[in-house]
């Protein structure tokens, strides 16, 4: 499956709106990442202007979310697509979700950058957060660019990353309880914390729902809820 | 004369030309009959061989059709066809026009002894019995296979004699109790008898286009078919009347197989259990519905069903 199908329609105007959906997601996912930069951003420098910022213009994202939505109903019910252009289409409904929540999960990220920003700023512990925040940060990009490629491959590589993800969270988790035990006096520091790097983690799976999207648009095969292991059998890769 | 078995349709020059016959053979071969008369015996590979994708067989077949070839003059309008129609299901024909799917149907009850050039080899058989065989009495195939036709056709006669005409012709009733019974079960299992059971003695001709196709849907289940054949039943049809169709195709499925063959996707997509992809007199692909409509396996399926045909 390459892009070049969804151009090669007898209806031209067809072909031009299974592109324009294709372009208007990855808008929409490309400024899920800008929110999502600077939300992370703000929360290892400490700047709470930021933070409220990125968090007041999380309304552009469900703007997006909203016109991409109607614009496929409107596809589905004037053009009645099958095989691939269905599972586009499809495809782009359920992405758009997640793109969605991410950008959520990017806005509360936000606030509380901002009201850590207030408190006391020891660097060790932020470092752990911006590295499990650019490993998310890979994933959301990656995730896009295989959407975008329609390469199932990649989509594949970032379903296994998730993994990772889930692990550089637990350590955190456990490193703030530690620390609340040691003083109690850090607790409300350090469960601001543990929200942002839960935050985080859950835009991981959500990166990983939307490369199993990928798969499923390019294979037509649904392998959420799978095994790793059956997903490559699924796929034959 | 042998050979003339093979092809039901045979013109005179052909004939002429099947003169010596080959060297003799089982009278049963299943392998010969299904060589058409030119080529020789099976030995020579086919060029035109290809593969259907997907599984042409049917669990409960009625209809088997093993390499069905049709041939108008020199044109090789239906090659090596295999497919099977199973018993309770609906097998919708989709592709591009002139692709075979109605010269495909048309083969299954004989239809395309009306047409002088036409000629039809290989192995078609319902419930085993050899469609083809100049045995077998057509009249007696046509009632056992139905068809139904893009144009609705009521013969201009009562919409009671509609229906009644092909029991009595194969003397189904004894009584016009019985004739009444099965015009009744007839109109109302195709869904008309309340529309017009106040009028029975008006003129089949005067119903509107849905009525009047539902009407030939009820003379075609009259004489109790084994098989339905549906040439395009809905194009002429305005969507209420479409969907009452779609309706009853749904309902005589469970009594019957169905083939139907539209240029409505969504109407194969919503109303048959297989889909086959034909293209320029093969059959391409054959699979579950929707799998064809959602996830087709050949790339000319897949550029029919999406809209991408240049």
């Amino acid at each position: 499956m390459t892009s070049e199908q969804f151009k090669q329609h007898t209806s031209r105007r067809f072909n031009e709106e299974l592109e324009h959906l294709r372009t208007e997601v990855l808008r929409m996912g490309g400024l899920v990442e800008n929110h999502l930069d600077r939300a992370i951003e703000a929360i290892t420098a400490g700047d709470s202007e930021m933070g409220l910022l990125v968090a007041g213009e999380d309304y552009k994202i469900n703007e997006l979310e909203v016109s991409i939505d109607e614009e496929c109903s409107r596809v589905l019910a004037t053009r009645a697509p099958a095989a691939g252009d269905l599972r586009l289409i499809v495809a782009v409904i359920k992405v758009i979700t997640d793109l969605e929540r991410i950008g959520d999960e990017a806005q509360r990220i936000g606030y509380l950058a901002s009201r850590l920003a207030s408190q006391d700023h020891p660097h060790d512990h932020y470092s752990e957060l911006k590295a499990l925040g650019e490993h998310v940060q890979t994933m959301v990009h990656d995730t896009l660019d295989a959407f975008s490629r329609l390469d199932a491959d990649d989509a594949l590589q970032i379903v296994e990353e998730d993994k990772l993800v889930d692990e550089g969270y637990d350590q955190i988790t456990r490193q703030c309880i530690s620390m609340m035990m040691e003083d109690p006096r850090t607790i409300r520091r350090f469960m601001d914390i543990s929200w942002a790097a839960r935050a985080l983690e859950r835009i991981g799976d959500h990166a990983k729902n939307i490369s199993e999207y990928v798969i499923y648009l390019v294979h037509g095969r649904d392998i959420r809820h799978l095994e790793i292991s059956e997903v490559k059998r699924e796929v034959g890769s | 004369m042998a050979v003339a078995e093979q092809a039901h349709k045979v013109t005179n020059t052909d004939k002429a030309s099947a003169v010596p016959p080959p060297a003799p053979r089982k009278p049963d071969s299943p392998v010969m009959s299904a060589v058409p008369e030119s080529a020789a015996p099976e030995l020579a590979p086919d060029p035109g061989k290809y593969e259907t994708i997907g599984d042409v067989t049917a669990t409960d077949p009625v209809l088997t059709v093993r390499d069905c070839n049709v041939y108008y003059g020199d044109n090789h309008a239906l090659q090596h066809v295999n497919l099977d129609v199973g018993r309770n299901q609906v097998v919708a024909l989709i592709g591009p026009s002139g692709c075979g799917k109605s010269t495909f149907i048309r083969c299954l009850n004989r239809m395309n002894d009306t047409i002088d050039t036409a000629r039809v080899t290989g192995e078609l058989k319902l419930h085993g019995e050899d469609i083809n065989s100049r045995e077998t009495d057509v009249v007696l195939l046509r009632a056992r296979v139905g068809m139904v036709f893009q144009k609705p056709n009521p013969f201009p006669k009562t919409i009671y004699e509609n229906v009644a005409y092909g029991p009595r012709l194969h003397g189904l009733a004894s009584n016009r109790a019985e004739l009444d019974e099965i015009v009744h079960g007839s109109l109302q299992r195709a869904g008309l008898w309340d529309e017009v059971k106040d009028r029975l003695d008006d003129a089949g001709t005067g119903l509107s286009g849905g009525q009047q196709q539902r009407l030939c849907i009820a003379r075609t289940i009259a004489v109790n078919p084994e098989v339905i054949l549906m040439d395009e039943p809905c194009s002429a049809l305005d969507p209420i009347a479409t969907a009452k169709i779609e309706d009853l195709i749904d309902e005589l499925a469970q009594n019957y197989a169905i083939a139907i063959v539209t240029h409505s996707m969504q109407q194969a997509a919503r109303v048959s259990q297989r889909t086959a992809y034909f293209h320029l007199g093969k059959l391409i692909e054959v699979d579950q519905t929707d799998k064809v409509f959602t996830n087709p396996s050949h790339k000319l399926t897949e550029d029919y069903v999406t809209g991408r045909f240049g």
